[in-house]
Parts: structure tokens; sequence; C-alpha cells
């Protein structure tokens, strides 16, 4: 019979590689070794790292990707490179926390700036609204299983992806 | 979270060597990306290096000194082993910043790094030109961070033998000029 903890730690390890891996050649993993790069700095001494760098993270989503839809909205004065200027950070800080999915799309994103195709613009943002909002909640999912476990008095498992 | 410093003289420890224990490299990053900042500020204390963060080159040159709105005074205390500084920032990038100290008498030794998400090469060739100690690609690894600091740390090794061979030799130089003037 399965302890909780044994239940939880399982669940938190088949959800930690479902979020790395790739399931359906059509589904991109959400987090890449980035975000592995990440666990590793966090010790005793900064047990909140990880959850505090994504925080910071998910602001700047908020923040660049406000400041991408006033730009946009300057209905036939659009700059492109302000907003292609917006997107070169987003790619920047998603890289830095592992952000595959977001990463992937400022690619995209960029291109459409650098050919000023506004619906392609607007298309990519609303995807990145909605993938940023996505990882946010897996990530909370995640961090709340981790507290679970240490409630429960077990150890996080130490996931090889 | 205080992740600016502000320009006023530190209360540094008395160890003014250069070769303190490793524990003391003292490292000042700038980038102008919040997550970065918090990033390599971790990445560089899990290395043992002390950290000063700030947002921009801007306020780099006023932490240096070098913004020209201060005399030299409170500022030759301050104690830097290196620079890391991202490329890409609005007002004055990383390029710019290096440039500017490696102009002033003070800080020209200090080895720069220049780090960036682009692996654009005429950018890293010019880097390397100007003077950067590296050029690194962004996200910035803590084996990137450990290649930095055993190698600034042999570079100090390296300075303290040829100052101890150098006053080996002087010993020697005297100790024989002693001899023949047989006291």
């Amino acid at each position: 019979m399965d302890t909780l903890v044994a239940q939880l730690q399982r669940q938190f390890r088949d959800y930690t590689i479902s979020l790395y891996h790739q399931l359906f050649w059509y589904v991109k993993g959400f987090l890449d070794d980035q975000f592995t790069e990440l666990k590793k700095l966090q010790d005793e001494c900064s047990p909140d790292f990880v959850a505090e760098v994504v925080s910071l993270f998910f602001e700047d989503c908020e923040k660049l990707i406000g400041n991408m839809a006033r730009a946009l909205d300057q209905t036939g004065n659009v700059d492109f490179s302000l907003v292609g200027s917006s997107v070169h950070q987003l790619k920047g800080s998603s890289s830095s926390v592992g952000a595959k999915r977001v990463k992937g799309l400022c690619v995209t994103f960029k291109e459409c700036c650098d050919s000023q195709n506004f619906e392609g613009c607007v298309r990519c943002l609303q995807q990145v609204d909605i993938e940023y909002k996505s990882l946010k909640a897996k990530l909370q999912d995640l961090f709340n299983l981790e507290q679970q476990i240490v409630q429960a008095g077990g150890r996080i498992p130490q996931v090889d992806i | 979270m205080a992740d600016v410093m502000r320009p006023e003289k530190l209360d540094m420890s008395n160890d003014t060597s250069s070769l303190g224990s490793p524990e003391l490299l003292h490292v000042l990053a700038v980038d102008d990306s919040i997550v970065d900042r918090k990033f390599i500020e971790r990445l560089l204390r899990v290395s043992s290096c002390k950290v000063t963060v700030v947002d921009s080159a801007t306020r780099a040159l006023q932490y240096l000194g070098l913004d020209g709105n201060h005399s030299s005074v409170g500022f030759e205390d301050l104690k830097i082993n290196l620079i890391m500084t991202d490329y890409s920032m609005p007002g004055m990038t990383g390029y710019e910043l290096m440039k500017k100290i490696k102009e002033s008498s003070a800080f020209r030794e200090i080895p720069v790094v220049i780090m960036s998400s682009e692996n654009i090469l005429p950018r890293i060739d010019r880097c390397l030109e100007e003077g950067a100690e590296d050029f690194l690609l962004k996200p910035v690894k803590l084996a990137d961070v450990k290649r930095l600091r055993d190698s600034l740390l042999k570079a100090d090794e390296m300075a303290f033998k040829n100052i101890m061979h150098k006053r080996e030799l002087q010993a020697n130089d005297i100790y024989s000029q002693l001899k023949r003037a047989k006291i």
C-alpha cells in the first residue's frame, strides 16, 4: 500500500517529466535544460530561488506583453521596432528560465516584427500571452506538489530528465 | 529586493591585498533584465563571489565613480576583481561601458566579460579586440563562471609568484653586493 508521500513523489516525478518532454510531435515541452540549471542553483541557503526567478519572469512577461499590446494598438502608426525590442527582451528572459515554448514563440514573433507583419504580430502576441499563463499555472501546480510532499514529511525527489 | 546598488562608498573589508582568499572575488554585474540580474547574482554567489548588481551601464559608471560627478575620493578603496556586463542594454551598451572602463586609469586593468544572447561573430570579435576578457553566450552556465574564476585566481597567483621572484632576485643581488664589500 503506497504511502501518501510515495504517491505524491511519483506524481511529482511524472509531472516534472511531462513538463520537459515532447509527448507528441506537435506538442513541445514546456521546459528545457535551463530550468534544470536553475534548480542546481537552489539549496538550503536559497530554498526559494527557482520560485523567485520564475515569479520575476512572469511579472516581466506581463510588463513586456503590455508594452507590445500598446505598441500594436497604435493603429496605422505601429512602431514595429519597439515591439521587436520587447520581443527581444522576452526571448532573453524566457531563455534564462528555460521557458521553451515562450522562447520558441518569440523567434516567430521577432520575424513578424522584422517583416512588419501586423496580423502575424497580433497572433503571436495572443499566443505568447496564452503560453506564459499556461506555464505559470503548471509551475504553480509543480510548486504545490513540492509543498505537499514536504508537508507530508517527504523529500522532493531529484528527477533526471 | 534591492537589486540596484547605490553609488555610496561600500563598507569594504580591511583586506587590501589583491590576493585575499578566493571568497573575496568581487564581481560587478550589469544587466537591464531583472530576470538575468537575479540569475547572474545567484550564479556568482554560488561560486563564492561577492556580487554587486546594477541595472544599467550608467549606474555601473556611477558605482565606479566614472560618471564625472565624483572626485576620485572614496573610490580608490573600491576593490573590483571582475566586471560582467550584458551587451544589449538601452542607453549605453556593454561594449560602450567596457570602452569607458578601459579609458580609465583606475579600472582599465579589471577584466571585463561581455554576455549576450546573440551569437554574432563580428560583435564577439569587436568586443575581444577592444579588450574583453571573454564573451559569454546567455544563458551563462555555472561552468563558465567557474572557468572565469579559476583563470582570474591563476592570474593573481602568477602575479604573486612574479612579485616574489622579483624580490628574491633583489635580495640575492643585495646579498652578493654585501659579500663583495666583505661586510
